[in-house]
């Protein structure tokens, strides 16, 4: 038996390197080449297991529930990727593995959206031909209601509000407060036939296409509206629509036969599964398991694997060729309060980023299995991104005590100073870094006191609430941050831009800096691409120089992909799967 | 003994009044004490964007700005006549009785814990059968071979059987019966959902028994020690002396005295059990009440843990009065009260 299997590893291996070499030059999906030979990181950067057979059910389970299955309502990563299986937006980004994958291509729209000069008017056209899952034709107008809708943050409250940010509103609410289904007030967009739409913005937006990509702009017909219902039934663009669907326990896909595929050249989607079902609020360990003896195929949520079964796989071979570790937009860092005394004083703050232990920190997060250190703030994956370590993170991963000693001079404080650090109390990883930056910063005399406050709270009520922070001392504070999408923008904005500092349920722990915003505004005019994306990096150097954030670690994340998915690639522009091209072996 | 039923029924129903102002006390009002604002409160129900304008106005559609006692005033008009809650674009009912309104998920609570009862009955009922049936089987052999091997092997298993964590076992037995042998189906099966009976009881054969291994022990060494007792009693060597068949004399002179305790202790444990069966629905992901119970903390959802605790409550009660009841046929000295 043990035979027979090396040998078909054996001949499967050869085969498929000769696929690959035949492949690898010039091919006409333009992936980075395929295997089929079970192997660690297989599916990073090639289309694991390729495949065209149609057929089977794909069975995915979530730990957890989605925030919602409606477009216009949901923000978790996952759900934005899972969408496009029943939704189409005006663009998305190409199913295809590598680089490729964060390129924007057309779905709805025939071709990306076409700009003014000065960036404030987007204008798409809708293809020819696209129907809803009983056959009633997609017009711009339902496109525009699903965007209005998506406004309403009372009704759909948990989608990110980037169209209230941008567009030039006038004071309109949305369609559950105007009350007018024709949207005659909404002038932020207009349609002024069934296939055009066009946005009006109030400043300019060079990377509107990102908002394009939104599942908010996924068409809602509005007389199927149910506002907080909608989401018990959502009406399907995409090649899947729902058959079942059970709130906090289990919904089934199964096809939309109105969706054609000759409609979409352009995104990769594959729609192979005749069925997709996805049970919800499964216990996580259970799912590992499931996974593990191949009576799952998905776990969606993309947390990956619990850190005990990350420990069983990359020691076993046998388990490990069948795992990819995945490098995430996300950074986890420490912020530094400026609000604070002495931590307004860039000195006192270079202190903390020279003598932190930046191997501590990756150590809290599982080592080399959770990531690597980061050198500054924007993940290695965002296009702009340079590596800039002005703090030894490389050289000095365990912290340079007597550069820090010096900026401890320079700020008044050569004996060192006290503080708080808070943290999110659930998150293990999160009170190892704080008992890490404890022990280090003790070497250099700033005493610590660690503050542990319930995550659900931690924005609005604690770390992310301005007087809280000031009139408790929290000087540190333990924070993480994933991009909205891989660019400078959907990294940055939430955390750099002073502008959007509130009172309370901040993202931004303090950043206060006119060049950054400044640098921020130049960006997002700029329609070079190669320029804004240099913008990025010198924000990023900027950010790194005013020294109000430390960076810890850039998160990588382990998956384990079963044997029968096939077509099996990981997506860089959503970090994991892309669920759009997965199918099963009979 | 229909004073007795009657005067029961009034105490419970007064029990659960008390309850559900305590438990409105514990969600409603300590927060306040702690320093919680309305707009606090409210600040749980909207999205990560919102103003503080918004969430003062979530304040007040929802009701947090108005003194404790009208809010539990409208609470309770809502368990006779429903309530009406605003959610900002029209007014959602909620059907009496209303236990609350989740502004989470825009839903009533008792819809979804009416949707729930079926799988944690099913849990509940069918462990509850097994724990008895074996634990008292088991105590009773214990009893009479005392110091046997039987007797130490059975209750050193029952004692494992209480000791090793539901979590433990039960993804164990997941491991061993679902995946590696396909015995059972996989975690997260709803039995409810099955075809039939036997899809049903396959779906939950290994969460009946990993729950009742929990129960086991203390029923088995219960009755062992009941029984111990009670075989000791004067009336037992009446009843062989008259030449009764022993089983007869264990079962029904025996065991029928030493039964009571157990019974008082089994209504505690199912009243509880029907509140929901926290562990072991999560650790097979069974869609029930206590699942429900946990994805409420979690989310923080305070409706939706108010609605499960009156549930509870009202299993616990219920499950209180009918073994009382029983006494009443058990033990025929009651019956006279």
């Amino acid at each position: 038996m043990r035979k027979t299997r090396v040998t078909a590893v054996a001949a499967g291996a050869a085969l498929a390197l000769a696929l690959s070499a035949c492949g690898s030059g010039g091919n006409d999906d333009g992936d980075g080449g395929s295997t089929s030979t079970p192997a660690f990181n297989a599916a990073v950067g090639h289309v694991y297991n390729p495949s065209d057979t149609k057929g089977g059910t794909l069975k995915m389970a979530n730990d957890s529930d989605w925030d919602s299955l409606d477009g216009g309502d949901m923000y978790y990563g996952y759900a934005w990727n899972f969408s496009r299986l029943y939704l189409r937006s005006l663009v998305t980004f190409k199913s295809a593995p590598g680089k490729e994958a964060n390129e924007l291509v057309p779905d709805l729209a025939e071709s990306l959206g076409e700009s003014s000069s000065d960036a404030k008017t987007w204008t798409y056209k809708l293809r020819k031909g696209l129907k809803y899952e009983d056959g009633t034709p997609i017009t711009s107008k339902d496109v525009k209601y699903a965007v209005a809708r998506s406004l309403d943050k009372d009704i759909l409250v948990n989608g990110p509000t980037y169209f209230s940010d941008f567009l030039d509103l006038q004071g309109y609410a949305g369609p559950y407060k105007d009350k007018d289904l024709t949207m005659a007030n909404f002038k932020a967009v207009d349609t002024p036939d069934d296939q055009t739409i066009v946005f009006h913005l109030k400043k300019p937006f060079a990377g509107f296409d990102y908002l394009a990509m939104l599942p908010a702009t996924a068409p809602v017909p509005p007389e199927k509206d149910t506002g907080t219902k909608y989401k018990e039934h959502v009406v399907a663009s995409g090649p899947y629509m729902f058959k079942t669907n059970e709130l906090g326990k289990s919904f089934t896909l199964v096809r939309n036969e109105y969706y054609d595929a000759k409609t979409d050249p352009d995104t990769g989607r594959k729609a192979l599964p005749d069925e997709i079902d996805v049970d919800l609020n499964v216990n996580q360990a259970d799912i590992d398991k499931r996974l593990l003896a191949n009576d799952l195929d998905v776990a969606v949520s993309a947390l990956g694997v619990t850190a005990e079964t990350r420990a069983q796989v990359v020691n076993d071979p046998n388990l490990k060729q069948y795992a990819d570790s995945s490098p995430q937009p996300r950074t986890w860092f420490t912020a530094m309060n400026a609000d604070v005394a002495p931590f307004d004083n860039e000195h006192c703050r270079k202190a903390v980023m020279y003598a932190a232990d930046k191997e501590g920190y990756l150590r809290a997060y599982g080592g080399k299995n959770g990531g690597e250190i980061a050198t500054n703030m924007m993940p290695t994956m965002i296009p702009g991104f340079r590596e800039i370590d002005l703090y030894e993170a490389k050289s000095k991963p365990n912290g340079d005590l007597d550069k820090a000693k010096d900026e401890l001079k320079q700020c008044g404080k050569p004996d060192g100073f006290s503080t708080n650090i808070s943290y999110r109390a659930e998150r293990d990883a999160e009170k190892a870094t704080a008992e890490a930056l404890q022990q280090s910063l003790d070497k250099i005399g700033i005493k610590t006191e660690l503050k542990p406050y319930p995550q659900s709270d931690y924005g609005k009520l604690y770390a992310g609430n301005v007087d809280y922070s000031k009139n408790n001392g929290l000087g540190l504070k333990i924070y993480g941050w994933g991009a909205d999408w891989n660019d400078g923008f959907g990294f940055l904005s939430q955390i750099v831009d002073s502008r959007v500092i509130r009172p309370a349920g901040n993202t931004n722990f303090g950043v206060k800096d006119p060049k950054i915003d400044q640098m921020l505004d130049d960006a997002l005019s700029e329609l070079d691409e190669s320029k804004r994306n240099k913008i990025w990096g010198d924000i990023d150097e900027q950010l790194m120089k005013d020294a109000y954030y430390l960076p810890g670690v850039w998160a990588s994340t382990l998956f384990y992909r079963p044997e029968r998915l096939t077509n099996v690639f990981i997506s860089d522009a959503y970090n994991t799967y892309d669920y759009t091209t997965l199918g099963v072996q009979k | 003994m229909v004073v007795y039923i009657v005067r029961r029924l009034i105490a419970a129903v007064l029990l659960l009044f008390v309850v559900t102002a305590i438990t409105f006390l514990i969600f409603f009002g300590v927060p306040k004490l702690g320093g919680a604002t309305p707009d606090d409160l409210a600040s749980r129900y909207v999205g990560k964007t919102a103003s503080g304008q918004q969430i003062h106005e979530t304040a007040e559609r929802l009701g947090f700005t108005d003194p404790l006692y009208e809010q539990y005033g409208r609470f309770i008009k809502g368990i006779f006549v429903g309530a009406e809650y605003d959610t900002g674009v029209n007014k959602d009912h909620c059907p009496a009785p209303c236990l609350g309104y989740s502004f989470i998920t825009r839903n009533p609570v008792l819809p979804d814990l009416l949707d729930r009862l079926p799988v944690t009955l099913s849990l509940a009922s069918g462990a509850a059968v097994l724990w008895v049936l074996g634990g008292v089987a088991t105590g009773v052999v214990s009893a009479l071979k005392r110091g046997s091997f039987f007797d130490r092997a059975s209750m050193s298993v029952a004692l494992a059987g209480v000791s090793l964590p539901i979590f433990f076992t039960g993804l164990l037995s997941l491991s061993i019966f679902s995946y590696a042998l396909g015995w059972t189906p996989p975690g997260g099966t709803n039995p409810v959902e099955q075809d039939n009976p036997f899809d049903w009881a396959a779906a939950l054969i290994l969460p009946w028994i990993t729950l009742a291994l929990l129960y086991a022990a203390q029923y088995a060494r219960l009755t062992r020690a009941g029984m111990l007792e009670t075989m000791e009693e004067d009336f037992i060597r009446t009843a062989r002396a008259k030449g009764l068949r022993e089983r007869t004399v264990v079962v029904k002179h025996g065991l029928r005295s030493a039964l009571t305790p157990i019974l008082t202790i089994f209504g505690l444990d199912l009243g509880l059990l029907l509140g929901g069966a926290i562990l072991t629905e999560t650790t097979y992901s069974l869609p029930g009440i206590g699942q429900y119970a946990v994805l409420a903390i979690t989310n923080q959802d305070l409706p939706k843990v108010l609605g499960v605790t009156l549930v509870g409550a009202f299993f616990i009660i219920m499950a209180n009065l009918v073994v009382d009841l029983l006494y009443a046929v058990v033990d025929p000295r009651v019956r006279t009260a």
